[in-house]
């Protein structure tokens, strides 16, 4: 979903900025407003740590648009961010991300349910208890059974195959279960149990301590079994949350109302009387029909788009009205000790010494577009991060190569060595990316030759692939990973758990085989503290570091506009993007 | 005359065989050919970050594991006589001609192109009123003072109209005349409204795209009306026309223009054929959602089942487009003949 | 308009039905001054026929457009007077001349097919012309329109007035075009190579169904030909124009019996004639017409005329005048008599034409 730099943005770099300067020039000067009172004028990053522009006050219509396509509205179907953000408008799971400012905003506060997840003594089971009186929109109540059928229809990847798949694998599925359509009337009880109309529970595989993070997410929300359509439900989800659809159009827009019969909700305000979104927005446009406030967000939070991103940068009155949002993501390489002679630490070490990071933050935008150099494995947003730089490299980030020769020569290879780096394909990014690690390491003698291989396949048969890791000597493996919340384990499990590499291919950790690592993970998993549970995080991160087989990139960031009227904006460290619950309109 | 179109609409039918052939082998046995699993080419479609089981699934529900001769089989298959789609808790009927279902969104490709066409019908139908009438009628003024200031001016204007691309003029348009402060005179980009629904907001709000699409098409009308007009003005039969006594205007739009028309009746028809297919850099720069944003989003989505469903339909346009403008040549031209 | 003034006070309205007084139609262009037609005068009346004769590029068909109005009026300059019916033309307003277009003077084109409108009935064109002068329904119109095709011969013209001039056949053709011409009863009709584009017994009907029609009408016929052949049949008088002026006017047995130019000689001997042996060759003029830009000084005609160097350095030098060289025999325009342009002195001419051209025309 990244916006990509077309052609067309390209080309169009200054028309946009004139079209900038011409709504921001008249924004400062606040002629046009006539009787409206003069908007409040930010600063550059307002909205991060408190609420832009606060308010209380109802009514309005909230206006969203979206550069593509949705990729569903049915809460067993969707994997996008912006989506689980969004989805909270219309839909209530057991828990949920509270709504708020900065680093607030990564508690999870109960929702559908009265209290958080209790877990039994193992962490293997969790059970919530829902409050009482809740209604969908057409009135009836949302009991229990309906959270535990959404749950089991999410479970079948055939008619739902973009959502996540958490619970397919953590909880305790009767064998061969494949969802209530195709395995009818199969009694599920090993896996969720509902003793009454308001308590659900769950048993999983194995302890998770961090149970709430899963429950959050969209499948929980209550999906009424008489009511649902399959593949088709997403064409009218019943409402849990303030707000129904009035129209949908599939793959065009749609609009959402008030819900009548919501209530008992403690974490959303609930600001706009009527929200709408458009579809498939002229990209290119996004940034000025935001400025003129003839839309307010764009949904995917993907930010400005390249092409206006310069100039927006150097104008005080735009910037002002910008913010630069950190996201749970890490672009990174992953360096291969399956693959000689990275096989000897020094030669990794030697690696990450002789790299340019500054080249690789260039690679990805810069420090706004691309983001923070990164110099650990956790973003610096997700609880329990820990700055820490094991590699220092240098005061102008361009790399030691007096370290980086030091330790070829402990390796046993002074002049150098050769191997070969991997990249998507269809990611320029990536390309340059690899591009510029290959003449950063050619100043040590680091010889790279670049390998693009096509997305698609890119973890199943290619740079996942151990054996063909090794085959085609990809030391280097060019990767990247976000996580779906903000949680240490939900970041960091895909890419150091050494268990998650599988000889079929398909897994982003490609090279970290480290058995403390995976003890570290497994310990968390029963820690019921969580206070305990974050220094595990940082410890994981700085083992993974020492061991020099990842090679962190950039901690990406987004640049956010702040749409022209707007009001009770803040983006979140859970959301990664303005937090949807809370934003408002003015009138 | 019957014998002729039926000869024509059978030509039409192979035509668009062998366009939904050429179609479906680019986007479905090329990236075979190039190496792609169907689980790779079914991984595209299941979100964010797809598992192999999940992929492989996809791959199944898909059809990818057919061969494609089978896959494109089925597909036709689903056009002459409808086909089934399993939506989960059951299976609903697709009648014929089904185009498939996207496999992004998951609803009929049909349904979302006849909810598309209109849009793109109202687009393209203003666009062309406004560039024949405006392309004609200043190619007319050009040619009758040939190398007058106006004449001049016009064909500058034109040589831009013809080489500027519409996402430039349309987002300088959009700039200047929707965004620009003391300028704010038309609709913003993405707003629609049926005609049916709201005839004055919907010209309002497409004021903008007509004028930016048309601005592309009439300045080549320009150019061919003027190089036709020029060519006419020297016939033999003008000189009749003014020997008669009739006035110049009759002259000029009676004997001249009716003697240019031909060439542009000819390359209208084969452009508004195209066109109704899609305006494709209109509709993305304005976000308006037809037919032309609709393929170009089904191509970068990847969304095979759309990719044919639009091409088979602009294939369809563009024939028949074609043979309308055979039919009327007959009509413009008495000389001509059909067989 | 002073000039208008200055000539109507000036030049009286003649007598006769079409006069031209030293008409000059120049167009300047980017490679010079083009002197398409270069002081042309000559009358005539109703009832009576002209035939002007020349070359193409001799300035013959851009005095018919002149007279129509029809010549390009961006860019040409026009001086002289024409006066038709009492009405001088070249100061007259466009508009006023148009009227008078296809009503009082018509013209029939060489070419029908070309000439005619290809995307139109027949009929369609000739109600057009008939309806511009005179306000009648369609139908009566149409009805006239019928009645014109049947006067000029076209078999079931109630049929053929839906067709299309491609329909036609060539004769057809011409013969439409006349009936177009002649739908208004003009009073002038000018026909520009009436029948060049026929075949030989097409061409004999055409000529004979437009001498008929002349007399119904009693128009003045102005026939533009370069072939003598046409005018020999049809003409009172003939004018010959070289380079854009006239260089012999006479009546036609003057032209044909007493000629004096040598320009003349030069186009009867180049005329099939059908009582010579169709083997023999032709006497072509020799050389190219002369260039309208860069007008060889002296006499135009010099350059190719076999007799320059009979008057020494005036062919080169001096412009010769058109001068009568006898009282008119027999023409019945009955104005100005023979007149030749040439330097050589009358008897020199007529020695000539006896001794040396004439018996070469009878005898190879």
């Amino acid at each position: 979903m990244k916006r990509k730099p077309t052609l067309a943005t390209i080309a169009l770099g200054a028309v946009l900025a004139l079209g900038l300067s011409a709504c921001g020039g008249g924004g400062t000067e606040s002629s046009g407003g006539g009787s409206k009172p003069a908007e409040a004028k930010g600063s550059f990053n307002a909205a991060l740590t408190a609420a832009f522009n606060p308010s209380t006050k109802k009514g309005g219509t909230l206006k969203f648009a979206n550069p593509g396509e949705w990729d569903s509205l049915d809460p067993a179907d969707t994997y996008y961010a912006y989506t689980w953000n969004f989805i909270r408008l219309y839909g209530r799971a057991l828990v949920m991300f509270k709504s708020a400012p900065g680093p607030d905003g990564s508690t999870v506060v109960p929702d559908l349910a009265e209290s958080l997840g209790k877990p039994s003594d193992d962490f293997k089971t969790w059970t919530y208890t829902l409050r009482k009186g809740l209604k969908y929109e057409d009135g009836s109540p949302i009991t229990s059974k309906d959270v535990k059928y959404a749950v089991q229809r999410s479970i079948d990847r055939e008619t739902f195959p973009n959502g996540p798949t958490y619970l397919n694998t953590m909880l305790n599925w009767p064998k061969d279960y494949k969802g209530p359509y195709k395995s009818k009337g199969a009694d599920v009880d090993s896996a969720i149990e509902t003793p009454d109309d308001h308590t659900i529970v769950f048993k999983l595989k194995q302890p998770y301590s961090g149970f709430d993070y899963l429950a959050q997410m969209p499948v929980t929300m209550p999906v009424p079994e008489a009511k649902d359509t399959g593949s088709k439900y997403q064409e009218h989800v019943i409402s849990s949350g303030p707000y129904m659809f009035e129209k949908n159009e599939i793959g065009k827009g749609f609009s959402l109302v008030r819900n009548p019969h919501w209530g008992d909700d403690p974490n959303r305000p609930a600001l706009p009387d009527r929200i709408e979104v458009q579809l498939k927005v002229n990209a290119d446009d996004m940034d000025n029909r935001l400025l003129s406030g003839d839309i307010h967000v764009d949904v995917t939070g993907n930010g400005v788009s390249s092409a206006a991103q310069g100039r927006v940068l150097q104008d005080q009155n735009l910037k002002g009205g910008t913010d630069n949002v950190a996201q749970q993501r890490l672009w990174y390489t992953s360096v291969n000790p399956t693959v000689k002679p990275l096989d000897n630490i020094d030669c990794r070490k030697a690696v990450l010494y002789a790299t340019d990071r500054a080249g690789y933050q260039a690679a990805f935008g810069g420090e706004f577009a691309g983001g923070e150099i990164a110099t650990g494995l956790l973003p610096p947003t997700v609880p329990g991060f820990e700055r820490f730089d094991l590699y220092p490299a240098g005061a102008d980030n361009t790399g030691d190569l007096n370290k980086a020769k030091e330790h070829l020569a402990k390796c046993g290879q002074p002049n150098g060595f050769e191997t070969n780096i991997s990249y998507r394909a269809e990611r320029p990014k990536e390309k340059a990316t690899a591009e510029a690690l290959q003449q950063a390491l050619g100043r040590a003698g680091i010889k790279l030759t670049l390998k693009p291989y096509p997305q698609g396949d890119y973890f199943s048969l290619y740079a996942g692939k151990p054996s063909f890791v090794v085959e085609n000597k990809l030391g280097l493996v060019i990767n990247g990973w976000g996580s779906d919340y903000p949680d240490g384990y939900g970041f960091l499990q895909q890419i150091v758990d050494s268990r998650v590499i599988r000889p079929g291919g398909g897994s982003s950790n490609t090279s970290v085989r480290i058995p403390d690592v995976d003890a570290l993970i497994d310990k968390s998993l029963t820690e019921p503290d969580a206070a305990k549970r974050l220094p595990i995080w940082a410890q994981i991160d700085k083992r993974v570091m020492e061991e020099a087989v990842i090679l962190p990139g950039v901690w990406a960031k987004t640049l956010l506009v702040r749409g022209k009227g707007l009001t009770n904006v803040y983006a979140s460290d859970s959301q990664q993007m303005y937090d949807y619950v809370g934003l408002g309109v003015q009138q | 005359m019957v014998t002729y179109i039926i000869r024509r609409l059978i030509a039409a039918i192979l035509m668009l065989l062998i366009v939904s052939m050429v179609t479906f082998a680019i986007f479905f046995l090329v990236p075979r050919l190039a190496g792609a699993t169907p689980e790779g080419m079914a991984s595209r479609y299941v979100g964010r970050t797809a598992n192999a089981e999940t992929a492989k699934l996809a791959a199944e529900r898909l059809g990818f594991n057919d061969p494609v001769v089978v896959q494109y089989g089925n597909y036709i298959k689903g056009i002459v006589f409808g086909a089934e789609y399993d939506y989960g808790p059951g299976v609903e009927k697709c009648p014929a001609p089904c185009l498939g279902y996207s496999f992004i969104t998951r609803q009929p490709v049909l349904n979302d192109l006849i909810d598309r066409f209109p849009v793109t019908l109202s687009l393209a139908v203003g666009a062309a009123v406004i560039w024949v009438l405006a392309g004609v009628s200043i190619g007319v003024l050009s040619a009758l003072r040939r190398g007058s200031l106006f004449d001049r001016a016009a064909m500058t204007v034109a040589l831009a109209g013809v080489s500027l691309p519409i996402f430039f003029t349309g987002l300088i348009s959009l700039v200047v005349l929707s965004y620009g402060n003391p300028f704010s005179i038309f609709a913003q980009g993405g707003h629609y409204t049926p005609i049916t629904e709201n005839p004055i907001e919907w010209a309002y709000n497409l004021i903008l795209p007509w004028i930016t699409l048309a601005f592309l098409f009439a300045a080549g009308y320009a150019r061919l009306t003027r190089a036709g007009m020029l060519d006419t003005m020297n016939e033999d039969y003008i000189r009749t026309a003014r020997a008669k006594g009739l006035p110049e205007r009759t002259v000029v739009a009676k004997h001249g223009l009716r003697g240019a028309l031909t060439p542009i009746v000819t390359i209208f028809g084969l452009d508004f054929g195209l066109l109704i297919g899609g305006a494709v850099l209109t509709e993305s720069t304005y976000s308006l959602q037809g037919l032309g944003k609709y393929a170009v989003d089904a191509i970068t989505n990847n969304d095979l089942p759309k990719v044919m469903g639009v091409t088979l339909l602009t294939a369809v346009f563009v024939i028949a487009a074609n043979l309308i403008v055979d039919l009327l040549y007959a009509v413009v031209d008495p000389r001509v003949r059909l067989s | 308009m002073s000039r208008a003034d200055n000539s109507a006070d000036a030049s009286p309205a003649p007598p006769s039905y079409l006069e031209l007084r030293d008409l000059r139609i120049h167009f300047p262009t980017d490679d010079g001054l083009v002197k398409s037609v270069d002081g042309l005068s000559f009358r005539l009346d109703r009832g009576k026929t002209l035939g002007i004769v020349g070359e193409s590029g001799s300035g013959k068909s851009v005095t018919s457009l002149g007279i129509l109005g029809l010549h390009n009026r961006r860019n040409a300059r026009v001086s002289g007077e024409i006066w038709l019916d009492g009405e001088e033309l070249v100061t007259a307003p466009p508009d006023a001349v148009r009227a008078l277009r296809g009503k009082k003077m018509a013209m029939i084109f060489q070419d029908p097919l070309s000439a005619m409108h290809p995307y139109y009935t027949v009929g369609n064109q000739i109600i057009e012309a008939y309806r511009i002068h005179n306000k009648v329904t369609k139908a009566v119109a149409r009805k006239h329109a019928v009645d014109m095709l049947g006067r000029v011969g076209i078999p079931q013209p109630d049929r053929r007035v839906d067709d299309y001039p491609h329909e036609f056949s060539g004769g057809m053709r011409q013969r439409a075009m006349i009936a177009m011409a002649l739908s208004c009863d003009p009073e002038l009709l000018i026909a520009d190579e009436p029948t060049t584009a026929l075949d030989v017994t097409v061409q004999a009907q055409i000529l004979d169904l437009m001498r008929d029609l002349q007399r119904e009408f009693d128009s003045a016929l102005i026939i533009i030909t370069h072939d003598l052949g046409v005018v020999a049949e049809l003409s009172d008088d003939i004018l010959v124009m070289y380079g854009g002026a006239c260089i012999e006017y006479g009546s036609t047995d003057d032209i044909f019996y007493r000629p004096e130019h040598p320009y003349t000689w030069g186009l009867l001997s180049s005329m099939p004639r059908l009582d010579r042996e169709p083997t023999e060759r032709l006497l072509p003029i020799k050389g190219t017409p002369p260039s309208l830009i860069n007008v060889p000084p002296g006499c135009v005609f010099s350059p190719r005329c076999p007799y320059a160097d009979r008057t020494g350095d005036r062919a080169a030098t001096e412009v010769p005048e058109l001068l009568e060289t006898r009282a008119g025999h027999g023409g019945h325009g009955g104005h100005g008599g023979h007149m030749v342009r040439c330097h050589m002195p009358p008897a020199e001419r007529r020695s000539l034409w006896e001794n040396d051209v004439k018996p070469m025309l009878e005898t190879t």
